[in-house]
């Protein structure tokens, strides 16, 4: 697959944590638009590589390299002086959606504007009207307008992680990188969210890196899915040529009984 | 020794109204000194929290808020008193910089245990580390650390009536004279009136607790 345009690039990029190898020279090209489900067994690198991306964590040092949107972020283990502007444009969704729970969902959902208003406008919490609005067209397009004055850990896990989501469209993320979204949802909200993001996909084009410990789900949302196997990609490709053979590589024998 | 129990239970409230200034007055000095105390707690208390600052910062102010909170409050007095002079001023500076101490190293304790992915979460955001404190922080250590600063407040009440000692004025000064001069009655008053100061704070702790939380 070629595309014209790699938002992200990794290259050769590798992380220890102790005496394991999360990641073992990965490199991965994503395009701009692409939806991409990582998928592998738990500990397999997953969201330790969704974490380099957004420069959450540091890669080792080495000939390692994270580029995203043609900016390097990391390089020989260290973050790049210009990487707060490069994650300004990356949304990052976590598996327990991180909204700080004594604030109101509203709020919450406003803090995605940190990174473009004024310093001292964030500080104080002097939302611009633009802001504003952002935030409540945000929280009406994820369906959950009717909670924005609730505190955050009042409302369920489906409506926080919407609330989530709605951040990142404040943010006006390009690429969206979403840890385990759904993993500690019930079906509904989970299908629900993994619809949302979908429709951000396609309607807003934005760029979706999703891992996800259903392999249902990639098969239904995605149409690429990289897959990695104690720190590497042993598989990298269109959703329809996954066989079921590829994912017993993946996933051990015993996926054959657990589907 | 019966006589002086039989004092103790007739409070003479014939000066009434003084106590009630000095009390007033020491309430003013509690307040005022965990006001003060909350200026240095706050940006020592984040600096000194091992999860937000490097070692080399957070052992040094650590460290530094030993030394505020161990120094004894009288000792602390005694020396504004030499500066600046007699008065109810020597008091709150004494009061502000020992419990600028422990309110430092509490903050500090509360800040440590708060949970680390609301803070990424802001951080994901593309948000400035102040950003980060105040909107990731700041919202979890704030039950915690109102708690601790009116509980402080009202233990200052106790501390700034000792504080009297040292001639920083207040409720105090009548305290200690009526003690040295056998009128136990009017101790017994002094004391009741102590007793209803410290529980009119608490109870406007509790009001403001609630209205917080």
């Amino acid at each position: 697959m070629t595309f014209p345009a790699a938002v992200i690039s990794v290259r050769n990029v590798s992380k220890r944590f102790g005496s394991t190898l999360a990641l073992d020279g990965v490199s991965l090209e994503v395009g701009r638009g692409e939806m991409i489900a990582l998928i592998g067994p738990s500990g397999s690198g997953k969201s330790t590589l969704l974490r380099t991306v957004a420069g959450l964590a540091t890669i080792d040092a080495g000939g390692g390299t994270v580029t995203v949107f043609g900016e390097r972020l990391q390089e020989r283990g260290r973050l790049m002086d210009g990487f707060p502007r490069a994650r300004r444009r990356i949304g990052f969704i976590f598996q327990q959606f991180n909204l700080v729970g004594r604030l109101s969902l509203f709020t919450n959902v406003a803090l995605g504007s940190l990174g473009r208003i004024g310093f001292w406008r964030g500080l104080l919490g002097r939302w611009p009207i633009e802001v504003r609005t952002a935030a409540m067209a945000a929280l009406v397009r994820v369906g959950v307008a009717d909670r924005a004055g609730q505190r955050a850990n009042t409302l369920s896990g489906g409506q926080q992680q919407r609330g989530a989501i709605a951040r990142t469209l404040v943010q006006q993320a390009e690429v969206v990188l979403a840890d385990e979204p759904v993993a500690s949802l019930d079906p509904v909200s989970a299908r629900n969210v993994m619809d949302i993001l979908k429709d951000l996909n396609r309607v807003d084009g934005m760029t979706i890196l999703v891992t996800l410990h259903q392999v249902d789900y990639a098969l239904r949302y995605c149409d690429r899915v990289v897959a990695l196997k104690a720190g590497c990609i042993v598989y990298d490709g269109p959703t329809s040529g996954l066989r079921q053979d590829a994912l017993v590589n993946i996933y051990g024998p015993e996926f054959q009984d657990a589907f | 020794m019966r006589q002086l129990g039989m004092e103790f239970v007739r409070p003479n409230f014939g000066e009434y109204r003084l106590y009630i200034t000095d009390m007033w007055l020491t309430v003013q000095m509690a307040l005022w000194g965990t006001a003060l105390a909350l200026l240095i707690a706050i940006p020592l208390g984040l600096a000194g929290a091992r999860n937000l600052t490097p070692t080399w910062i957070q052992q040094p102010v650590r460290r530094l808020l030993d030394v505020l909170r161990s120094v004894p409050d009288l000792v602390i007095g005694a020396i504004f008193v030499v500066a600046v002079g007699l008065g109810p001023f020597a008091g709150v500076m004494a009061l502000a910089v020992n419990t600028g101490g422990v309110l430092g190293k509490l903050f500090s304790e509360a800040v440590e245990a708060i949970d680390r992915a609301p803070v990424e979460g802001v951080r994901a955001t593309g948000a400035a580390p102040l950003h980060e404190i105040v909107w990731g922080v700041l919202p979890q250590v704030a039950p915690l650390w109102t708690s601790y600063a009116l509980y402080r407040f009202e233990s200052n009440a106790r501390s700034a009536t000792v504080l009297s000692l040292i001639g920083a004025g207040g409720i105090g000064q009548p305290l200690f004279d009526s003690i040295n001069s056998f009128a136990f009655d009017q101790t017994s008053a002094i004391v009741i009136v102590i007793v209803v100061a410290v529980s009119g704070i608490d109870l406007l702790s509790q009001v403001i607790r609630g209205r917080l939380l």
